[in-house]
């Protein structure tokens, strides 16, 4: 079992030669990843929010509804989306089925629950503190979500984290519906996934690692840029 | 509205006189069952600052919140300058907390954020924020996390931030306990330049000194009931009512 | 109200990455092949289809999945053309309307692996059916496919033929994994267990640990591959011309030759018998 050494050697040489594959491979992950993520937090951080201000009836079980849907099975999402994408499906005549775009709707419904669940959390809990405030002010239920949101930026930034971290690390539903098409729809997970069923464990554990790193380092640029926007810039 | 000066400050207050800047009649909270607040007839008069005693949970911050409205009455409906309190008269309104409430952005933005609210242009917030505050003395933490304040910088934000918005009333909770003696004088002189410039003030303390040095009269609540409203001197040297009395000598605790 | 504008930051973010990712699909010239994990696993595709692309500038995007399903996103419309082994599943495909016509493109050969133990003591052997049979005597551990790929029909008609119910021996000494072929040697290899593999993925395969081929040289175990083309008149979101056009390519005589010349250590793995 000398797989760890072999892959360190070869996630080495993959990174620091710059391999064109594994760099169109992690940038089509990014991107993916990154366009579910934002579009998830466009639909979820509103909504979210939304739950967290206004009372009506089943709200409660709605609240319960999305803390689940946290919990989704990429497999299902997946299975779902290419049923709704597939040529045989409702939404068969976008020709969205194998292409990034099916990829980026299965993530996106992976992520928005997470973000919305979180969002509703955050902002509950500062609403809790901030709603007499608000009111004083004049800023009545709806109008204070962005300013709830804003506020609250530092501890949505740990949601859109998570998100994202489900996101790039998913495999089930984006295998499904992207199909792993090399240089269509081949991301990172996917790659990994096929490099293990080649039984080239080696290279499958240094994407694996270059999948940690990204990972890392994404964190590290969101609690960076926290620490930062906490002590100096603020305008 | 935001350039009203002294002379347009209240315009209807000399014509509706009668009814007084705050009032209501039959007023009542109760809450399972249990009367929080029964208030047969309350009318705040403009002028001097008045001031809200009474010992701990007499419902002294429930009076404020329900003269703010923040809260509904069970019972009975306020009045300011004798028409119902709606939103747009509650805008005319302001209240300072007893723990500050600071939004996680800088001391200016605080400041700026109540201007915005108020419909002031934005051109003219920053400016309107730095002159208020450099009357706090808070200019040189304009740019400084608001959160990251001290406690007296913090109450004084918040007053600085009530007062951005030229209330006719301002009502605070409390606003000084568990400050330092400098924080507290500092805001009292925020307090005192608000009523010299026409702000009415309806201030809850425990403070006899402070009711002392601020207070015009006194409005002495227990159990929920209001056991007399007089002026500060008279009431500190003969208070008409049994309660207030014992509350004076340091009996009354609840 | 300040109203921070970091949504439409966001939505610009968002604009921007969309429009990165969705025409990349209206511009190209392409076809999608249903196959089979074997096919691309042997890395077979990998070096034919750029011939194929270069010669006719139709690029060739390949899902590979388990033959099973990928019969079955066939039949949903999803992929131009089918390319597969499992012939009388293929030929079912056609009878039913699915497909418009099957062709022989290629055979490779499957093989039993085993550990170098060889608990059952079939080692050397060329009678598949009885290896088989003697796994069941000494129950020995078989790791199988159980995902009803081509590879796992061919498994199960193997047994039948020893006389086997591997129904009854399910989750005992008979293993389904319900995974691909490289997952299933990966599975199998760390439970000591016999697998039957197509000699393709084998001999690509990177992570064999001490097995051995114990089984191989069997008429029985001859496994033909067979393409087809989606039937446009079920579907008509198929592109039948460039299909066609990947069919005949594969079938003729250049496809033929690419498949003949593609070797992994000096071995051919698959051996081209189109016509």
């Amino acid at each position: 079992m000398n797989n760890f050494a072999e892959s360190f050697s070869v996630s080495l040489r993959l990174v620091f030669l710059g391999d064109a594959e594994l760099w169109a491979i992690v940038l089509l992950s990014l991107q993916v990843s990154l366009t579910a993520v934002i579009l998830a937090c466009l639909i979820g951080m509103p909504f979210g929010a939304m739950l967290a201000v206004t009372r009506f009836p089943g709200r409660r079980p709605l609240v319960v509804t999305v803390n689940a849907l946290m919990g989704l099975p990429p497999v299902v999402v997946g299975l779902l989306v290419y049923l709704m994408l597939s040529n045989s499906g409702p939404l068969g005549v976008l020709q969205l089925l194998y292409t990034p775009s099916a990829m980026i709707i299965a993530q996106l419904i992976l992520v928005a629950p997470i973000i919305a669940a979180l969002t509703r959390q955050t902002v509950e809990s500062l609403n809790e503190e901030y709603a007499d405030q608000l009111r004083s002010l004049g800023v009545t239920h709806l109008r204070s979500v962005p300013t709830l949101l804003w506020d609250g930026r530092f501890s949505l930034a740990t949601a859109v984290l998570a998100g994202f971290g489900r996101a790039i690390a998913e495999v089930g539903a984006v295998m499904i519906v992207g199909g792993n098409i090399n240089h269509v729809t081949r991301v990172m997970t996917t790659t990994i996934a096929l490099e293990t069923s080649k039984g080239n464990l080696a290279l499958a554990l240094a994407l694996g690692a270059i999948l940690i790193l990204i990972a890392l380092a994404v964190n590290a640029a969101v609690t960076l840029l926290d620490a930062v926007s906490r002590q100096v810039s603020y305008v | 509205m935001f350039d009203r000066t002294m002379s347009t400050l209240h315009p209807e207050h000399s014509i509706r006189a009668s009814h007084g800047l705050l009032s209501a009649s039959d007023l009542t909270v109760t809450l399972d069952g249990k009367t929080l607040l029964d208030i047969p007839s309350i009318r705040i008069d403009a002028g001097g600052p008045t001031i809200v005693m009474g010992p701990n949970g007499a419902g002294k911050s429930l009076l404020l919140r329900l003269l703010h409205g923040l809260v509904l009455p069970s019972r009975g409906s306020i009045f300011m300058q004798g028409d119902p309190l709606d939103a747009k008269r509650r805008r005319r309104q302001a209240m300072v907390f007893q723990s500050p409430v600071i939004l996680r952005r800088s001391v200016r933005a605080n400041v700026e954020f109540a201007l915005a609210a108020h419909g002031v242009p934005r051109a003219r917030r920053r400016s309107e924020a730095i002159r208020l505050l450099t009357v706090a003395g808070l200019q040189d933490k304009a740019r400084q996390s608001a959160p990251s304040l001290s406690g007296g910088e913090r109450q004084k934000l918040t007053v600085v931030r009530a007062l951005a918005t030229r209330p006719e009333v301002l009502f605070l909770d409390e606003p000084t306990s568990n400050l330092d003696p400098a924080s507290v004088m500092a805001i009292e002189n925020l307090i005192m330049n608000a009523s010299a410039e026409g702000t009415k003030i309806v201030l809850v303390t425990h403070d006899i000194g402070q009711a002392g040095r601020l207070g015009e009269d006194v409005l002495f609540l227990h159990q929920g009931r209001i056991t007399e409203q007089t002026p500060l001197q008279a009431f500190t040297v003969s208070p008409k009512s049994q309660e207030a009395a014992a509350y004076l000598s340091g009996e009354l605790l609840i | 109200m300040t109203r921070p504008n970091i949504f439409n930051f966001l939505a610009a973010i968002a604009l921007g990455a969309l429009t990165m990712t969705l025409p990349a699909r209206a511009q190209e010239r392409f076809i999608v092949v249903q196959s089979t994990t074997s096919t691309q696993n042997s890395g077979l595709l990998d070096v034919i289809l750029p011939e194929f692309t270069s010669k006719t500038g139709i690029e060739v995007r390949v899902v590979a999945v388990g033959t099973g399903q990928a019969i079955k996103n066939a039949e949903n419309g999803d992929g131009d053309v089918l390319l597969v082994h499992a012939k009388p599943a293929e030929e079912k495909f056609v009878a039913e309307g699915w497909g418009v016509k099957r062709y022989d493109v290629m055979y490779n050969d499957f093989v039993l692996v085993g550990p170098a133990a060889d608990p059952a003591g079939i080692g050397g052997s060329h009678d598949v059916v009885a290896s088989f049979a003697k796994i069941s005597e000494t129950a020995s551990p078989f790791a199988s496919r159980g995902d009803d790929s081509g590879t796992h029909k061919a498994e199960l008609k193997l047994w039948s033929e020893a006389g086997v119910d591997v129904a009854a021996a399910s989750g005992s000494w008979y293993r389904e994994t319900g995974s691909g072929m490289g997952a299933t040697l990966n599975t199998g290899i760390g439970m000591g267990a016999y697998i039957l593999t197509d000699r393709a993925t084998w001999i690509s395969f990177g992570n064999k640990g001490d097995y051995e081929i114990s089984v191989e040289g069997d008429p029985r175990l001859f496994n033909q591959y067979g393409v087809i083309l989606v039937n446009p008149e079920k579907h008509p979101s198929v592109k039948a011309a460039d299909g066609q056009a990947f069919i005949d390519w594969l079938i003729g005589s250049d496809g033929q030759a690419a498949i003949a010349a593609y070797k992994i250590d000096g071995k051919q793995l698959f051996f081209p018998n189109a016509g």
